[in-house]
C-alpha cells in the first residue's frame, strides 16, 4: 500500500525523518518496500496565469502566450497546447527549471518568436495521467507560488508491503494506529461530525446470506452536483497512492478506502429499484462489471441485487448498469460488512483483484461501517451538495459482529518468548495495542481484541504482538540445550554425495535442470508413459514432468554445444516422475530418485598428451561399473543388452540389481541425435539411487601363501556370444583355484572368420594351503576349453 | 723384461684414447688377460735369477696394476658419461600438465546445500526428503493455508492437471484431490512430523532441503528453486533459541560474525513469524545496488510452529512447541559466490559450472 507521508503525519507525526519512521515500521513488521521522494523532483515551476494569448505569426498550432507569474513583468511563453487561453491558471516551467528526469528548459526560439519557458500539463510534471493538454489549476490558485509548495509536494510517498494478516492496516488509519503504539503518540483522527440527515429517504436492505454479510450500512443522498471537480488536495492524496481521479463520488469512495479502510460503493439510486438484497448469486446469473466484463456467477458468490437483477459482485466490484455516472444526481451508498470467507477467492475466480476484494478478503473492522459512510458523506456534501438521507443499519444478531476476547497466561511468555516479561509491560504494549483487559485470574489475563485486528484469535498471536512491539531485536538469543546421543551411523548404505565425488573424479560436471520438460522431448524419450501434465505452465516447453533425467541433460548439451563446447560430461540426481500407483506413491506417481549422466565428444580433456579419441559405450559403462564397485557387491550387478526407444539398438544394455531392472545404459539413437543435430554420438545412463547406495560390509578372505599362476587362453567364437556368458561359463567349470578371470583382448579382424571374434582370457590360480600342481591346473583348463567348445562352439586359436 | 715400459706405455695410451667400453674391455683382455701380454711377461720370470725374480715380479704387478687402474678409472668415467648422456636425453619439460588432471564440479545449489546439511548434521539434525508433486492437503491445509486464503496469492503454485494422472485416486477424499508442485519445502515438516507421530514421537529434528516450485519466471525468480527448511519441536523451545539457532547458523554459514536482525512477518505456519536479514556481504552495511541501498539482505524465513500445524499432525501444543525455518538456497549461493544472476544456476553452461 502506497501512502502519503504528510497525509500519514496528519495523524500521527513521530520525531522522526521519513527514513527513520521507515525503519521504525518495517522492524514492527509492515515492511516499507520503498520511499519515493517527491520533492526535489521539480524545481523552477510557478503557478501562473495566461494574461493574453495571441496567434503565431507562422505556426498555426501555436500561440504566443503573456503570462503573469514571475515577478511583476509578464513573461512570454510559445505553446502549443489546444486549451491555451486568457483566464485559465496553468503550471509554468519558467527559464532555468527542471522537470522530472532533469528535463532542463531553457530559453529558445520557436518559428522565430522568443519563448521563455513552457505552461505544462499534467504528464509533463509526471503528476497525473492527462495528457490532454495544460493542466487547468483551480481558479483561486495564488500566482507565482512555487507549485511544490502549492500541490505539497515536499511529501514522500511509503510503500508499505503488507503481510496478509495485518489488514488493519491498509490505510492511514490503520498505519497511524501503529505508528502511535511503537512511539506512545496519541493519533489525531480527523473529526467526523455526522450530517444531519435533510430528507427521509432510505432504500429496504435485506440481509439473505448473514454468514457472509451479517451488517449492511446504507443512504441515499439525493441533489448532488457532479460537475464539481474533486479538491485538488484529495486528487492529490489519490494520486499519491496511486489512484486516478474521476468524480467526486468515486474519488471520495476512494479516499475513505484509504484512510478508513472501509471499501464503499455507490449506485446511482435511480437505476435501482425495490430494494437491495444481499444474497448469494444463482448459478449462471450474469454481469456486466465496471471493467467492461461480463461475468457469469458461480452459486459461491455474495452479490448485491435489486429487485430486478444483480448490481455488484459483493466487496468485489460494481456493475456498470448500476454505476455513477455524469448524468447521475441521486446516489445510494453502500458501507458494508463482508466476511473474508465469503470475499477469499472469488475476486480471483473472476480473474479480478480490487482494493476493496484486497481488504474485505482479509478483514475489515466489523465496527466502522457507520463511521466510514459519514465521513463520505460529509466529503461529498462539501464538494457536490445535495440532500442527504438518514443512515439506516441493517444487521444480523451474528457471531462474525461480536466481540473476541483471548487468553494470555502468563506462563506461555516465559515459555514462548523465552524470557519473563513484567505484567506492567504486558499490559501496557496491549493495551496501547488497543486490547482491552476484561479479566485477570492467577494465570493471567482474558483480553478483548480490536474489532479490526483480524489476526490476534490465539495465545500466540498476542505473544508475537508483545515480541513485535517489545522488539524482537531485544529479546533474548540463545543457544540450544540439547540431549546429546551419539549418531546411528549406518555402514551399509553410502551417501549419495560420496556416489557424487566418484563422478566428479571421472570428471562429470554436476547439472541441475528443471523437472518439467518439454512434452515432445518427454514422449522421445519414455513413449510409454503419459507423463503429469501442468495446469499452468511457465512456458508451452516446461509442460510435463519428467520421466527421465535424460532430456534435461540432453538439452543441456545443446545449450553447450551452441556455445562451442565439444566435450561435454554431465550427471544429475534428481526426481524422475513415473505414472505408477505402487507403495509410497503421491498423486498416482512413483516419484524416484534417481542419477543420470551423459557423456560427449572425446574421452580426453583436449592436451598434449592426450588422444583425440570419441567416448564410446564402454567409457560410460566403465564409469557406471566404477559406482558397482564403489558399493562393494559388484557382483549383485548384471548388464545385459536391451532395447530403449530413444537408444542405439545395438548399444544399449539395461542395469539389474539384484535381478531386477534398476538402470539404462547406451547410446543416443543416431536418428534422434540427427534430429536435434548434435554432430557425435552422445551416450546416457539413468540408475535408480537406491541401487547404488547400498553397500556391502567388506567380509576378510585369508590371503594365501603360495604361488599363483597364470595362464592365457584365446578362443575364437561367433560375434553374437556375450563374453559375459564366456566368463560365466569359465568361472562355472574352472575349480575353485580359479582367483581371478580377465578378459585381457577381443579382436575382430584379419585371420579369424568374419563372423567370428576372439576373445583372449587370462586365468589366474592359487590354492589357500598349497602349491598347486601342473597337472591340476591343465585339467581345469582343459575343463574351461572342453566347456567353451561344448557351449559356444569356441575353439582355441 | 725389456719391453714391459713400452707395453705398459702402449696400454696406458690405449686406455686413454678409447671412449668405447667394449674397447676398453680388449684392452684389458689384451694386456691383463690370461693371455695377455703384460701378463706374458709374468712367464718370463722364469728366465731371470732368483734374485732378480722379485723385483721384476713386482714391476710387471706394478706395471699391470697401473693399466688395471687405468681401466677401471676410463671405465668408470665413460660409464658415468654414458649415464649422464642418458639423463640428459631423458630430461623433460615438467612445466607440461599432468595427465587427465581434468575433475568435474558439484553445481553451486548442491555445494551450498551440503554446506547447510553439514552445518545442522553436526548437532544431530537428520536429512528429511519428500515428494515434489505434493498432495493439497501436505503443501497448504496442513499449513495452516486453508482454500482461499490470501497466503497462497504469494506462492503462485504449479497445478497438476489431475486428467493426466491415470493412477492418482481422485475421488477417493476431497481434500487431497488437488495436486500441486509443492511450493515450499514446509510440506516435509507435515510429513515428518505424521511419520513421527506413528512412531515414537518428539523431539523433532530435521531439516529438508530440496526443490520448489513458483510459477513466475523473470529476471529475479526461476520458476523452480531450492530451499532448505528445519524443523525443530521439544519441550521447552522458546523463540530465543529460534533466534540463536538461526543467527549461529547466518555466522557459521559465511564463516563472519556478521550483524542479523529479526523482523517480524506473517506465515500462516508459524506465530510468531519472522523475516531474518543479514547485513548486506557487499558493502558492509553501508547501503549499495545488491541491498537496494538498505544495508540488510533478507536471507530467510522463520517462525514458532502454528497450533494448527501441530494439530494437524496431532501433536499436543501443551506439551510440545518448536520452531521452522526456510531459506532460498540460490540466494544463498548468490551471496556467498557473488553470482549475479539468478538464471545462470539452470542454463547448465559448462563455464558457469566449472566455476564452483
Amino acid at each position: 500500500m502506497k501512502i502519503s507521508e504528510s497525509w500519514l503525519r496528519e495523524w500521527v507525526s513521530p520525531e522522526l525523518t521519513t527514513q527513520e519512521m521507515a525503519d521504525q515500521i518495517t522492524m514492527a513488521g509492515l515492511e516499507v518496500d520503498a520511499i519515493e521522494n517527491l520533492s526535489g523532483q521539480l524545481s523552477g515551476v510557478v503557478v501562473a496565469e495566461i494574461m493574453s494569448a495571441e496567434q503565431h505569426p507562422d505556426a498555426d498550432k501555436l500561440r504566443v502566450c503573456q503570462v503573469a507569474g514571475v515577478g511583476d513583468e509578464l513573461t512570454q511563453v510559445v505553446c502549443g497546447a489546444a486549451n491555451a487561453r486568457v483566464g485559465i491558471k496553468i503550471p509554468f516551467a519558467t527559464v532555468g527549471a527542471v522537470l522530472p528526469e532533469n528535463f532542463n528548459i531553457k530559453k529558445a526560439k520557436l518559428r522565430g518568436v522568443e519563448s521563455f519557458g513552457m505552461l505544462c500539463g499534467q504528464t509533463e510534471l509526471q503528476l497525473g495521467e492527462d495528457d490532454s493538454g495544460l493542466w487547468e489549476l483551480p481558479t483561486d490558485a495564488p500566482i507565482g507560488t512555487d507549485l511544490n509548495d502549492y500541490l505539497g509536494l515536499n511529501d514522500s510517498v511509503i510503500d508499505v508491503d503488507l503481510t496478509p494478516n495485518r489488514s488493519d492496516c491498509l490505510s492511514v488509519k490503520g498505519i497511524a494506529r501503529d505508528v502511535g503504539v511503537l512511539n506512545r503518540l496519541a493519533v489525531n483522527e480527523p473529526v467526523i461530525t455526522p450530517v444531519p440527515a435533510t430528507i427521509d429517504d432510505t432504500f429496504s436492505v435485506t440481509l439473505n446470506a448473514v454468514d457472509m454479510c451479517p451488517r449492511y450500512v446504507g443512504r441515499v443522498i439525493r441533489g448532488i452536483d457532479l460537475t464539481q471537480p474533486t479538491p485538488l488536495w484529495m486528487q492529490e492524496r489519490l494520486r499519491r497512492a496511486g489512484l486516478n481521479s474521476k468524480d467526486i463520488v468515486v474519488d471520495v469512495t476512494n479516499y475513505v478506502l484509504l484512510e478508513q479502510g472501509q471499501p464503499m460503493h455507490a449506485f446511482d439510486f435511480d437505476k435501482l429499484s425495490g430494494g437491495i438484497n444481499v444474497r448469494k448469486a444463482v448459478k449462471g446469473e450474469k454481469i456486466v462489471l465496471l471493467n467492461g466484463q461480463e461475468a457469469t456467477l458461480r452459486d459461491d458468490t455474495l452479490v448485491i441485487a435489486d429487485d430486478t437483477s444483480v448490481l455488484a459482485i459483493a466487496g468485489v466490484m460494481g456493475g456498470s448498469d448500476s454505476a455513477v455516472s455524469a448524468v447521475t444526481t441521486n446516489i445510494f451508498l453502500e458501507s458494508a460488512f463482508f466476511a473474508p470467507v465469503a470475499i477469499a477467492g472469488r475476486a480471483r475466480a473472476y480473474g479480478l483483484h480490487t482494493d476493496s476484494s484486497h481488504r474485505f478478503e482479509r478483514g475489515v473492522d466489523y465496527q466502522l461501517q457507520e463511521q466510514a459512510i459519514e465521513r463520505a458523506t460529509q466529503l461529498i456534501v462539501d464538494v457536490a451538495g445535495g440532500e442527504v438521507g438518514p443512515v439506516s443499519v441493517t444487521e444480523a444478531d451474528h457471531h462474525l459482529l461480536a466481540p473476541k476476547t483471548v487468553k494470555l497466561r502468563r506462563a506461555r511468555i516465559k515459555a514462548g518468548l523465552g524470557f519473563d516479561m513484567s505484567d506492567d509491560e504486558v499490559l501496557d504494549i496491549l493495551q496501547r495495542l488497543g486490547l482491552t483487559l476484561k479479566g485477570t485470574d492467577e494465570a493471567g489475563w482474558l483480553l478483548g481484541v480490536p474489532s479490526y485486528r483480524f489476526d490476534i484469535t490465539i495465545e500466540e498471536d498476542l505473544l508475537e504482538e508483545l515480541a513485535r512491539i517489545y522488539g524482537y531485536n531485544r529479546l533474548p538469543t540463545t543457544s540450544l540445550l540439547m540431549e546429546i546421543n551419539l549418531p546411528e551411523k549406518t555402514e551399509s548404505i553410502q551417501p549419495l554425495r560420496v556416489i557424487q565425488q566418484q563422478l566428479l573424479a571421472r570428471d562429470y560436471q554436476e547439472a541441475v535442470c528443471y523437472s518439467f520438460v518439454d512434452p515432445e522431448w518427454q514422449q522421445w524419450f519414455s513413449p510409454e508413459l503419459s507423463p503429469a501434465k501442468l495446469q499452468n505452465p511457465i512456458s508451452a516447453d516446461m509442460a510435463v514432468m519428467r520421466t527421465s533425467l535424460w532430456p534435461g541433460l540432453v538439452q543441456a548439451l545443446k545449450h553447450n554445444i551452441n556455445r562451442q563446447q565439444s566435450r561435454v560430461r554431465l550427471f544429475e540426481t534428481g526426481l524422475r516422475f513415473v505414472p505408477d500407483n505402487g507403495n509410497g506413491s503421491v498423486a498416482g506417481l512413483q516419484q524416484q530418485p534417481v542419477l543420470a549422466g551423459l557423456i560427449y565428444g572425446n574421452r580426453d580433456d583436449e592436451s598434449w598428451s592426450s588422444s583425440t579419441d570419441k567416448v564410446d559405450f564402454y567409457d560410460i559403462k566403465g564409469d557406471v561399473e566404477s559406482l558397482f564397485t564403489m558399493t562393494g557387491q559388484a557382483e549383485a550387478y548384471t548388464v545385459t543388452a536391451a532395447e530403449h526407444p530413444a537408444l542405439h539398438p545395438g548399444q544399449t544394455a539395461s542395469v539389474s540389481y539384484n535381478g531386477k531392472v534398476v538402470g539404462t545404459v547406451g547410446a543416443l539413437h543416431p536418428q534422434l541425435q540427427q534430429q536435434l543435430d548434435i554432430p557425435h554420438s552422445v551416450y546416457l545412463f539413468e540408475i535408480e539411487q537406491y541401487a547404488i547406495s547400498a553397500v556391502a560390509l567388506p567380509k576378510f578372505t585369508p590371503l594365501s601363501r603360495f604361488p599363483e599362476v597364470r595362464r592365457d587362453l584365446a578362443v575364437i567364437v561367433n560375434q553374437d556370444i556375450p563374453v559375459s556368458d564366456i566368463q560365466s561359463a569359465v568361472s562355472k567349470v574352472a575349480a575353485e583355484a580359479l582367483t581371478n578371470l580377465k578378459v585381457f583382448d577381443v579382436y575382430i579382424g584379419k585371420g579369424i572368420d568374419s563372423h567370428r571374434k576372439s576373445v583372449a582370457l587370462g586365468l589366474t590360480f592359487q590354492h589357500l594351503s598349497r602349491t598347486l600342481t601342473d597337472c591340476e591346473i591343465n585339467e581345469s583348463v582343459n575343463r574351461v576349453v572342453e566347456s567353451l567348445k561344448e557351449r559356444f562352439n569356441a575353439e582355441l586359436r | 723384461m725389456e719391453n714391459l715400459q713400452a707395453l705398459t706405455g702402449e696400454a696406458l695410451n690405449l686406455v686413454t684414447q678409447t671412449d668405447d667400453l667394449s674397447v676398453l674391455d680388449q684392452i684389458r683382455v689384451d694386456y691383463l688377460g690370461k693371455k695377455g701380454q703384460l701378463t706374458a711377461l709374468l712367464k718370463t720370470l722364469g728366465k731371470l735369477s732368483n734374485e732378480e725374480r722379485p723385483a721384476a715380479g713386482a714391476k710387471i704387478n706394478e706395471a699391470k696394476q697401473q693399466v688395471q687402474q687405468a681401466i677401471q678409472e676410463k671405465k668408470e668415467a665413460l660409464e658415468q658419461a654414458a649415464i649422464n648422456l642418458k639423463l640428459a636425453s631423458e630430461t623433460i619439460d615438467v612445466t607440461l600438465s599432468g595427465r587427465s588432471a581434468s575433475r568435474g564440479r558439484l553445481h553451486p545449489v548442491t555445494k551450498t546445500l551440503q554446506r547447510i546439511e553439514e552445518i545442522f548434521t553436526a548437532v544431530g539434525y537428520t536429512v528429511e526428503q519428500g515428494p515434489e508433486v505434493e498432495d493439497d492437503y501436505h503443501n497448504f491445509e496442513a499449513l495452516n493455508i486453508p482454500a482461499h486464503h490470501p497466503a497462497r496469492a504469494m506462492h503462485d503454485t504449479f497445478y497438476i492437471d489431475k486428467s493426466s494422472l491415470e493412477f492418482a485416486e481422485n475421488g477417493k477424499d476431497e481434500q487431497y484431490a488437488e495436486y500441486v508442485l509443492r511450493t515450499h519445502t514446509s510440506p516435509v515438516q507435515v510429513r515428518t512430523m505424521e511419520n513421527k507421530m506413528k512412531a515414537e514421537g518428539p523431539p523433532i529434528r530435521v531439516i529438508c532441503p530440496g526443490r520448489v516450485y513458483r510459477c513466475d519466471s523473470d529476471l529475479t525468480h526461476t520458476p523452480m528453486f531450492h530451499q532448505v527448511e528445519g524443523l525443530l519441536v521439544d519441550t521447552h523451545i522458546s523463540f530465543a533459541d529460534l533466534k540463536g539457532t538461526v543467527d549461529q547458523f547466518l555466522k557459521r554459514f559465511f564463516e563472519a560474525d556478521i550483524p542479523v536482525r529479526f523482523r517480524p512477518s506473517y506465515f500462516p505456519f508459524t506465530e510468531p513469524s519472522a523475516e531474518v536479514d543479514i547485513q548486506c556481504t557487499n558493502c558492509g552495511g553501508d547501503g549499495c545496488r545488491v541491498c537496494s541501498h538498505t544495508g540488510w539482505l533478507e536471507v530467510m524465513g522463520c517462525g514458532m510452529v502454528h497450533p494448527n500445524v501441530f494439530k494437524a499432525s496431532g501433536i499436543d501444543t501443551e506439551k510440545y512447541s518448536g520452531f521452522a525455518f526456510g531459506m532460498g538456497v540460490e540466494r544463498l549461493a548468490m551471496l556467498r559466490y557473488g553470482v549475479n544472476d539468478l538464471r545462470l544456476f539452470f542454463e547448465n553452461d559448462l563455464k558457469f559450472l566449472q566455476q564452483f
